[in-house]
């Protein structure tokens, strides 16, 4: 468990349209900017952030619009907490859903959403139970610059 | 996101630009095949020098694009890849699948 206080914290709630999936990497970004990231640090959140909220978006709720969560927090030592949360139909079988170009989805999905998201983060956790919901836990550490950037 | 064909001596060149996301792909998949249909090319040069994001989404397009071409008995390659984009394919191993030129 993680004992260290986040120093600081945003929650959106929005209604799983794929509209939304622009809105929350794009939020993503925005509150990341407080780091100071490098270009290529915004464009690993916004790509992992992109798939856990399109993965709800698709699978949670596959024929009904649900509420998605998605809550960023910042810890020290520039590290940053990505979780995206529904309340849907669940994965039956974790581990085979991690597995590279397994997908459940139509030909619009290629099944990498998972592998994308471990190698644009530095941990994944993915929470499951069937017919309650889905949470998938990211965490990304952003470089320390010299001259500043450091999140206290 | 936007796409634009142009065809020269049955070499397709697909355009993509803009941000590449489950939300815009939706429908895509249908317009590219029935293009391919139309022009039946022995070339598809997918250029993403205007790509500004992609996510997952755009794999499933370019593996759709690869399997189309592989009926077609012909070739596909992808051009122009922005740094986010190039490491998202990277990323999947598509860079062993399909040719990416610079």
């Amino acid at each position: 468990m993680r004992t260290v206080k986040y120093t600081n914290q945003v929650t959106l709630t929005f209604p799983s349209k794929s509209a939304n999936e622009a809105f929350a990497r794009s939020s993503a970004a925005a509150f990341a900017a407080q780091l100071d990231p490098t270009l290529d640090e915004l464009g690993d959140v916004k790509t992992a952030v992109s798939e856990a909220v399109t993965n709800a978006i698709v699978h949670a709720y596959p024929d009904t619009l649900g509420k998605v969560e998605l809550k960023l927090r910042l810890y020290p030592g520039n590290e940053m907490e990505l979780i995206v949360r529904d309340w849907g139909v669940g994965i039956p079988d974790v581990e085979q859903a991690r597995t590279p170009l397994f997908t459940t989805g139509n030909e619009e999905r290629s099944g990498m959403g998972f592998t994308i998201m471990e190698s644009f983060t530095d941990h994944l956790k993915v929470r499951s139970i069937p017919g309650k919901g889905t949470t998938v836990t990211m965490r990304k550490r952003f470089a320390l610059r010299a001259g500043g950037g450091q999140h206290t | 996101m936007s796409v634009a064909y142009a065809t020269h001596n049955r070499i397709l060149t697909i355009s993509l630009s803009g941000d590449i996301d489950h939300h815009r792909v939706k429908g895509l998949l249908q317009n590219l095949d029935q293009e391919l249909d139309e022009v039946l090319p022995r070339q598809v040069v997918v250029n993403c020098s205007g790509v500004t994001f992609m996510d997952s989404s755009g794999i499933a397009i370019l593996l759709r694009l690869r399997q189309r071409m592989e009926a077609l008995s012909g070739t596909l390659q992808v051009t122009g890849l922005n740094e986010q984009p190039a490491r998202v394919l990277r990323a999947a191993g598509l860079h062993r699948l399909i040719p990416i030129v610079e």
